[in-house]
């Protein structure tokens, strides 16, 4: 259990410490005497979606700690999690490269659930996500280290007796270059805290960099591959029982009746827990649990959408489109250039709802007692978690512990505190702790889906085939109204309109409005590359169809567009360079091209794909140049690169979540297919380094696969698929 | 029921019905949560041991079908040679990302590579597509094969 350092802060710097006002435009840093000695700083790094609110706090709240302790060790106490993307590697390398530290040295622990401490308190969010860890972190994160830096370097000159000037920090001790002494930071911390903060510190320059921009391996990789990484679903409290769930096929539904008979007679069953919209099976483990589950008998009621289909919702949808929504985006004056337009150009593109099928199914661990409870979850929020048990039991926050554990898969999933809620539900009436365990089949049939969205375009095209106007409405589920209310604005968000708002193409007049409609019961979330997973798949669509009635090649259509983006123009071109573009291919192959500017990253793909004679799709080869300015870890870009290209091509060829009866028809790998080792492509990947403010990387790569794929089936076949996912069946015979 | 099985060299006896699968008795009776619960059908290669050294879904394995054979999990995999060998190149190569899976996946490589010293591209496949990975680390996977493969000696 991790002990919130925050108390102590408080308390040992009154009076001593003061913000450091000349470092930031907002307050941001403080630091004291840590509890048991040694040097604390507190800073507060922004979390997923919080920018615009933060803005509003003139509280300073620090809900990340550094601390520098009497033996040497450095302890780093940050909200972000771990969910494969690689931050408990990366985020250190920060503090590390400023501290003057080897990267070794820097210990992580997660800060324990606790909005009011670890999160703005005008949010409620305390969450890892929407590729914000590394960005939020890269100017606090530093600073910090340089300030910690510079009060060690200031305690060991006062102890010398000599001018701070002539000492520097190197691997962990203050020299004192002219004399050759040196003192480790662990016996200078405790001085360190009496030491004023300074009001300014100067960053280090990029080529001054000694860990920043080189390949770090990752701290959490011996524990997952030995075994020993414990997962939520690992937990194992003393005494615990298992339980796994059946929820109502229906949503809204109901329970109407239980015959537990047969379930209660399996050898290992313990108790039956009958919720209003579920049924649980208590038992000493899950193979027991399962075989309880599947010997009962339930009776729904399927209540108002026993009948709702996918078709309907997507009318709906279609029919929202319509009719004008507010305005995300406009430049210019698009009905005059569209009126004055040579060409006009119109389409309307369908993307379904996709589960999110984390390898790690949902669960949850609870010991719910009379005056506290205690949970054991991997999750992104975490706060979200404590903030539902607190909810479900009627305690207070602080009569609520929450134990986080690395997490098998987060892709917006586990942003969601659904799984902590059903699961404390459940405990409430179980003696003891008890471990939820969904089934797969739950876990995608009570899944929180990315949207269904309907997009309509028009585009008017000048006597060159240039775009000279550019109109798009879409419909579909907002989740920032729902999980942040604060940030839907004006029918508005930030979430659903990137990709879509400001595209890296000069198109001088320019219109988007996006509806809001919410398909009726059908939960959704945030899925990785969140509203890029949709918006990117239809701009770069559309402007390939403006390139095809153009009668002009994709990447030269694109870059004649760019000449106001350079960055994104270098992308284009070093991946059509590395992928040899307009090269010969082989029969039935084709080249498709995107490119995006989403999460402060540029980034081309090209997709090389086969399609065969009975349509049967492979992705061979995929190339992808990015530019997410300075890079803090080469080697966790590429990983994140590679696999969230692996993330999307599933996405593009299987991903598919469909309503018939009311009921979710997939259930799992079988009807919801991941790609697998012998569909993956090559993939190569370029980075172009740089000394702008780092990009967003978890989630870049999987929205631009997408419309690059359709695009080179549209290459090799002349057919345009507008609706995902590819519908192989649509293309047999097409080449 | 009791049963006797061998996990990792050690007999367990345990008292659960013949038809409950391994993985459960792996992970909630002894209480060896190395081995993952991804499907449940067999479907994603998450509960992959090695059952006489055989790759083999411990989720649709019941326990009365193990009876006299060793049951070997990524616990004690690092103890096999060509386990080790596998871990290595896993870490050499940075493939984790969540890490869920990567227990089975490091199981069916071991297995792949105890049996056939050299796999090519079509045998990696062959041998691990059983192995679905959600975030995608297919590409490294494939080059820590190799890796492993070519740490073991030349192609012979």
């Amino acid at each position: 259990m991790v002990q919130d350092p925050r108390s102590s802060l408080m308390k040992a710097t009154k009076g001593q410490s003061r913000a450091a006002s000349g470092l930031s435009r907002r307050r941001f840093l403080q630091a004291g005497a840590a509890a048991g000695g040694g040097l604390l700083l507190g800073l507060h790094l922004p979390l997923a979606h919080d920018a615009a609110a933060a803005a509003k706090s003139d509280d300073f709240v620090p809900n990340a700690f550094i601390r520098i302790e009497a033996d040497g060790r450095i302890v780093l106490i940050m909200p972000y999690v771990e969910m494969g993307q690689g931050t408990y590697t990366s985020i250190p390398m920060l503090i590390a490269e400023e501290l003057e530290v080897d990267l070794q040295q820097v210990r992580l622990q997660h800060a324990p659930a606790n909005e009011k401490h670890y999160a703005n308190p005008l949010l409620g969010v305390q969450a890892t996500g929407n590729s914000n860890a590394i960005r939020g972190a890269w100017q606090p994160l530093r600073q910090a280290g340089a300030v910690a830096r510079t009060m060690l370097v200031s305690a060991a000159a006062k102890r010398w007796d000599v001018d701070p000037a002539s000492c520097r920090a190197q691997s962990g001790e203050v020299l004192h270059a002219p004399t050759g002494r040196k003192i480790a930071y662990g016996d200078l911390a405790a001085e360190a805290a009496r030491m004023p903060m300074p009001e300014s510190v100067a960053l280090k320059r990029p080529e001054d960099f000694k860990l920043i921009g080189k390949s770090a391996r990752r701290l959490d990789a011996p524990a997952k591959v030995n075994g020993t990484a414990v997962y939520g679903i690992d937990a194992r409290p003393t005494g615990g029982k298992v339980a796994t769930l059946a929820q109502s096929p229906v949503f809204g539904g109901r329970v109407k009746s239980v015959d537990d008979a047969a379930a209660k007679a399996v050898n290992g069953v313990r108790q039956i827990v009958r919720l209003d919209d579920a049924v649980a099976v208590v038992a000493d483990h899950m193979g027991a649990a399962r075989k309880g589950l599947a010997a009962l008998k339930i009776e729904w009621d399927d209540g108002p959408l026993a009948n709702l289909t996918t078709e309907q919702i997507a009318g709906e949808l279609e029919k929202a489109t319509l009719s004008p929504g507010p305005v995300a985006q406009h430049i210019g004056d698009v009905d005059k250039a569209m009126a004055g337009a040579n060409t006009k150009v119109e389409a309307t593109y369908h993307v379904p709802f996709l589960a999110h099928a984390a390898l790690e199914p949902m669960n949850c661990t609870v010991h719910v007692r009379k005056d506290s409870c205690e949970v054991w979850v991997g999750n992104q929020a975490l706060a979200r978690s404590q903030g539902a048990a607190a909810a479900v039991t009627g305690l207070p926050l602080d009569k609520v512990v929450v134990h986080n554990h690395v997490i098998g898969g987060g892709f917006g999933r586990r942003l969601e505190s659904d799984g902590t809620t059903r699961a404390v539900q459940i405990a409430q009436h179980v003696d003891g702790p008890v471990k939820v365990v969904w089934t797969r089949e739950e876990d995608i049939q009570h899944d929180m889906y990315r949207p269904y969205f309907v997009d309509r375009l028009s585009a008017g095209l000048d006597g060159n085939g240039k775009p000279v106007a550019w109109n798009h409405r879409f419909a579909g589920s907002s989740i920032i109204a729902r999980y942040l209310p604060p940030a839907f604005k004006n029918g508005l968000d930030p979430d659903t309109t990137e990709g879509a708002i400001e595209l890296p193409y000069a198109i001088p007049n320019f219109h988007v409005e996006y509806v809001r409609v919410e398909p009726p019961g059908i939960p959704t979330a945030f899925w990785r590359s969140v509203g890029p997973s949709h918006n990117v798949f239809v701009t770069e669509s559309f402007v390939d169809e403006l390139a095809a009635v153009a009668k002009q090649d994709p990447v030269a259509y694109r870059r004649s567009l760019l000449d106001r983006s350079p960055r994104a123009k270098a992308v284009l071109e070093l991946a059509a360079e590395r992928a040899g573009w307009g090269q010969p291919l082989p029969q039935g192959v084709g080249r498709g091209v995107a490119l995006q500017f989403v999460f402060a990253t540029y980034m081309t793909q090209i997709a090389e794909v086969e399609v065969a004679k009975d349509g049967a799709l492979r992705v061979r080869r995929v190339v992808c140049a990015v530019d997410c300015g300075t890079v803090v870890n080469p080697d966790t870009v590429r990983a994140q690169i590679q696999g969230a290209i692996i993330f999307g091509i599933t996405a593009a060829l299987h991903g598919e979540i469909t309503l018939k009866d009311g009921r979710v028809q997939q259930s799992n790998f079988h009807d919801y297919q991941m790609l697998r080792m012998d569909e993956a492509p090559a993939i190569e990947v370029y980075i172009i380094q740089n000394a702008e403010p780092p990009g967003g990387m978890g989630e870049a790569g999987t929205s631009a696969i997408v419309p690059a794929i359709t695009n080179a089936i549209f290459a090799v076949t002349g057919k345009r698929l507008r609706t995902l996912p590819v519908d192989a069946a649509a293309l047999k015979q097409a080449t | 029921m009791a049963f006797s099985i061998e996990v990792n060299g050690r007999v367990h006896r345990v008292d659960v019905d013949g038809d409950t699968p391994l993985l459960w008795v792996l992970r909630d009776v002894l209480g060896m949560t190395g081995t993952k619960f991804g499907c449940g059908m067999g479907l994603c290669g998450a509960c992959t041991v090695h059952i006489d050294r055989v790759a083999t879904r411990s989720c649709v394995t019941p326990i009365e079908s193990v009876r006299k054979a060793r049951v070997t999990t990524i616990e004690a995999i690092g103890a096999t040679a060509a386990g080790a060998r596998i871990q290595k190149a896993w870490l050499n190569r940075e493939v984790v990302q969540c890490g869920y899976c990567q227990s089975g996946q490091i199981m069916s490589a071991s297995a792949l590579l105890a049996s056939n010293a050299h796999p090519n591209d079509a045998e990696i496949n062959a041998a691990m597509s059983g192995n679905i990975c959600r975030c995608g680390t297919y590409v490294r996977i494939r080059e820590a094969i190799k890796l492993a493969a070519q740490s073991g000696g030349p192609k012979g």
